[in-house]
């Protein structure tokens, strides 16, 4: 069986956290290549290791351990496609302490490590600002359509998949893939940590196998520490969504009210400023959440607008974490401040 | 022709052409959605989200500037839903812009303002952010006020793709992030790297500039004093491309030439006398065509450059000083005018120069760097005492209640007033080419052939293989090359359309004899200082303007304008004036 059957097979998806299915991005490049001229066949292979969202520490876990069957995969995906050459788009912090090694493992190979600029951000793990980083041009998306699996890198195809996905794409080359993924497990718990466990399981079960369920009340957030929804302690008999990320919270602990202006921080020194939705909407959030009295409908109408008419997938999230803490743990907050 | 395909439009059905933009299809069928970044010269951004819409199916709002309508797509435009997006945004934008309304000059063609009222928008929803940004100037020419700046980005795209300047940089990000000249983000690093980079004036940015944050270092305000002062006589000149651009800003149809309603809004606010450029226009392609054969002859730099675009001057004098002795001696016809305004004609006025105070009308940003340059004194004076642009012009008329579409006509004031038709397409890309070649054309065959001496009989052209019109030269790609045949010697000519096309001729400056260079895209009709908008639609109608004056023009030879050559011969009569008046020298800029 070739190597498309089997990702097919296995039913991989992107592990950046959109979930895409790999088979069909594949597919996209291959086809974009075949739509060329036979003399203008170019095309290039990304691996994401940017890893910028908070509370997501696996990428750099799977590198750490298994830097050889990330190379794999990409490699393999560089066979494929028949790719000119490829980049390791890696996280600044990564390269510091793996540097050695990966050079090592990408010896006589057509991969080169790009470090992301410490500047690059949250918005740097965009796979079209990655892109632009690349290319060295101002780190922020690209409009999209055309997409990068048309027109990527200088114009040319180019297949973007997150270190996750190529450590999977290598184990199922070797027939080794046993639907597992990783989990990072961080905030109020004793073992915080990257897990590998099946992908399968539902958060409390992965909570309660890594000895990690709190005994004390408690929210979590899934999928990322900036994007990812917020669920309460009932709500947890369902699989990790995104970057399969749990992050533990005392309801004790911490104030609602901070939790929410710390997204709003996070989000206003992340935006790259391209869209007037994204740019002036969370800066206006902020403005407005930090009246004393809280205009609730200015507000939600800037969130709403944030989902409606942002220009990329940072500004389309900012809603996602604020509205399910609300709706999901302070249902009636809206009432009280 | 594109594959026709069925959408549906609020509801209604109609045919559109595949490929086309949601928001063309709309616009197609009579229904505007409001943009702000959106510019017919450059790709889609879509980053102000103010031309939003829904459609059918789709999880997110749309922008309808970068979405292409596909068969079968339901598209709608004014849902609760997207009204009430799009009015947001509007209003984010509003908080970002510092009114200066008073005294904008765009004051009555604001974009912002009319969405604001059309929309009904909260204008002061918000507070206004950016009160403490600079205002970067850009010598006197172009300056940005990051006050008023929405961060549509079109100024970038104007110097940096299409100019391909890049003078203009993005500094910061997210609400930080701010447009400078590229010098100040690399903390002017250049003077390490020798990469050094600057302004030409083109004034690109401002006329693609939504918001007028980029904009014309204002001199209205300075010709409005001007104009109260009466112990001295003021004249105004225009530009050829002025009058083809500037009905625009009151609603007339695009590329109508309206020279007599110029004249009489210039009298009606004050001025004495009002010439035209157009005949002093004649008088540069004479000086140049002379030039041109005299370097053939004797053999000067080749090729020989044009010189009229002064933000070409800036460009090879700072980008390229090495080929300054290639660029044409010939001052440019503004300059030329009103070096005769100050010495021939204030001569037969009786009048001193010192008492006459000249406002250049131009299409044109950089022409206000240009009147300042003090080689260009004329009897220790500067020729141009303001330069305004068309639309500081349009300003002026709105200001004081002149209906100018209602105004008479008046013809420009003699002796002065007298032109070619090679005089009127000056103002397009290759219009001072052709005009030039037209009088190089006749000065060689009446040198070479004594069959041809009096060829300005209608007789006599055609056994010379006299040519009037060149189409080679003509229109609006980016470079166009022709071999012309002047009597027995072939020029081997070229026409940069836009400084962004400059680099395929400085690279094979050796295919050329002769090269016309104009930084704005069109030539003057599409200059900085002209109507906002300019997109390449109204470029195309303002070019076919010229070129319909100049075929109705009674003589299209620019030595057939008589007053022209008797103000030469006057000149050439006092010695040191020819000089003085005439010509010009080039400096190399650091």
């Amino acid at each position: 069986m070739d190597i498309l059957s089997k990702i097919k097979k296995a039913n991989l998806v992107g592990r950046g956290g959109a979930g895409f299915p790999v088979e069909k991005k594949w597919l996209s490049v291959a086809k974009a290549m075949e739509s060329k001229p036979a003399t203008k066949r170019k095309c290039y292979v990304v691996c994401n290791a940017s890893e910028g969202e908070p509370g997501v520490f696996k990428d750099g876990y799977i590198l750490e351990h298994h830097a050889d069957k990330v190379i794999d995969g990409m490699k393999i995906a560089i066979n494929f496609l028949n790719a000119e050459k490829a980049y390791l788009f890696l996280n600044h912090n990564y390269y510091k302490k793996l540097n050695k090694k990966l050079t090592v493992l990408l010896k006589d190979s057509k991969i080169e490590i790009f470090v992301k600029p410490i500047n690059a951000g949250y918005i740097g793990g965009e796979e079209s600002a990655i892109l632009n980083a690349i290319e060295g041009k101002r780190i922020e998306p690209r409009l999209k359509p055309p997409f990068p699996t048309t027109n990527g890198l200088w114009d040319c195809p180019t297949l973007i998949n997150n270190v996750e996905t190529f450590y999977n794409v290598s184990l199922v080359a070797a027939d080794q893939y046993v639907n597992k993924r990783f989990y990072t497990i961080t905030g109020d718990c004793p073992n915080e940590g990257v897990y590998e466990l099946p992908d399968s399981l539902t958060i409390e079960k992965v909570l309660k196998q890594t000895k990690n369920y709190p005994k004390f009340s408690f929210f979590t957030q899934i999928g990322g520490g900036a994007s990812g929804e917020v669920l309460n302690s009932s709500q947890l008999k369902r699989q990790v969504s995104g970057a399969g990320s749990i992050a533990v919270h005392s309801l004790s602990k911490n104030n609602f009210k901070k939790v929410i202006e710390n997204w709003l921080d996070f989000y206003a020194n992340e935006s790259c400023g391209q869209c007037t939705t994204c740019r002036e909407g969370v800066f206006r959030l902020k403005e407005a959440f930090s009246r004393e009295k809280i205009d609730w409908s200015l507000f939600n109408e800037l969130l709403d607008n944030l989902r409606d008419t942002s220009f990329c997938a940072l500004g389309g999230s900012v809603p996602g974490p604020i509205n399910s803490f609300i709706k999901n743990v302070f249902p009636n907050l809206q009432d009280k401040i | 022709m594109n594959k026709k395909i069925k959408i549906k439009l609020n509801g209604k059905e109609i045919i559109c052409s595949e490929g086309a933009t949601v928001m063309q299809a709309a616009h197609d069928n009579g229904i505007d959605i409001p943009s702000l970044c959106q510019h017919d010269d450059f790709p889609a951004k879509a980053n102000c989200r103010v031309c939003v819409v829904e459609i059918v199916g789709r999880k997110n709002l749309a922008t309808s500037c970068s979405t292409k309508v596909e068969d079968g797509m339901e598209i709608i435009t004014d849902s609760e839903r997207v009204k009430k997006s799009r009015n947001l945004n509007i209003e984010l934008i509003f908080a970002e812009h510092i009114e200066k309304c008073p005294d904008c000059a765009q004051r009555f063609n604001c974009r912002l303002l009319e969405l604001a009222d059309k929309y009904k928008i909260e204008i002061t929803r918000f507070k206004d952010r950016k009160g403490a940004r600079k205002t970067y100037k850009f010598a006197n020419a172009v300056e940005i006020d990051g006050t008023q700046c929405i961060d549509c980005r079109n100024c970038l795209d104007a110097c940096n793709k299409m100019q391909k300047i890049n003078f203009l940089s993005l500094k910061g990000k997210g609400i930080n992030q701010e447009v400078v000249p590229v010098n100040e983000k690399n903390g002017f690093s250049f003077y390490k790297n020798n990469n050094k980079v600057d302004c030409i004036y083109c004034g690109q940015c401002t006329v693609h500039c939504p918001v007028n944050a980029a904009q014309e270092q204002s001199q209205w305000q300075l010709v409005e004093r001007a104009l109260k002062n009466k112990s001295k006589v003021i004249v105004a000149q225009f530009a050829p491309s002025v009058r083809v651009s500037i009905g625009e800003e009151f609603g007339a149809s695009q590329g109508k030439a309206m020279p007599g309603q110029i004249v009489a809004a210039l009298k009606k606010l004050g001025f004495d006398y009002v010439f035209d450029v157009n005949f002093s226009s004649d008088v540069t392609t004479i000086v140049e065509a002379e030039e041109l054969l005299e370097r053939v002859k004797r053999g000067g730099a080749m090729p020989m450059f044009t010189s009229c675009c002064p933000a070409w001057i800036k460009y090879i004098e700072f980008y390229r000083p090495d080929l300054i002795p290639n660029i044409t001696t010939s001052r440019s016809p503004q300059i030329h005018s009103a070096g005769i305004i100050k010495t021939y004609w204030a001569q037969e006025l009786k009048k001193s120069p010192k008492d006459i105070i000249v406002v250049s009308v131009m299409p044109c940003t950089a022409k206000k760097f240009e009147a300042t340059r003090p080689e260009l004194k004329v009897k220790g004076i500067l020729p141009i005492d303001y330069v305004i642009t068309t639309r500081e012009l349009a300003w002026l008329i709105k200001k004081n209640r002149i209906n100018f579409l209602k105004l008479k006509s008046e013809p420009a004031d003699n002796p002065l007033g007298e032109a070619s038709g090679a005089a009127a397409i000056y103002g397009a890309s290759g219009g001072v080419m052709e005009s030039a070649l037209r009088t190089a054309q006749y000065l060689m065959l009446t040198a070479q052939d004594t069959v041809c001496r009096d060829l300005n009989k209608k007789s006599k052209t055609k056994n010379c293989n006299f040519k009037i019109e060149f189409a080679s030269v003509r229109g609006l790609k980016g470079v166009k090359r022709a071999e012309i045949e002047i009597g027995k010697n072939k020029v081997r000519v070229g026409v940069v359309n836009g400084i962004g096309n400059i680099k395929a001729v400085l690279d094979n400056l050796h295919d050329y004899d002769y090269i016309e260079v104009m930084a704005c895209p069109g030539g003057c009709i599409g200059g900085g200082g002209q109507p906002i908008p300019t997109t390449p639609a109204i470029r195309q109608k303002r070019l076919e303007a010229l070129y319909k004056i100049d075929k109705g023009s009674k003589i299209r030879l620019a030595h057939d304008n008589k007053t022209a050559i008797e103000v030469l011969a006057w000149l050439r009569k006092n010695g040191k004036l020819e000089h003085e008046v005439l010509h010009t020298s080039y400096k190399k800029k650091l």
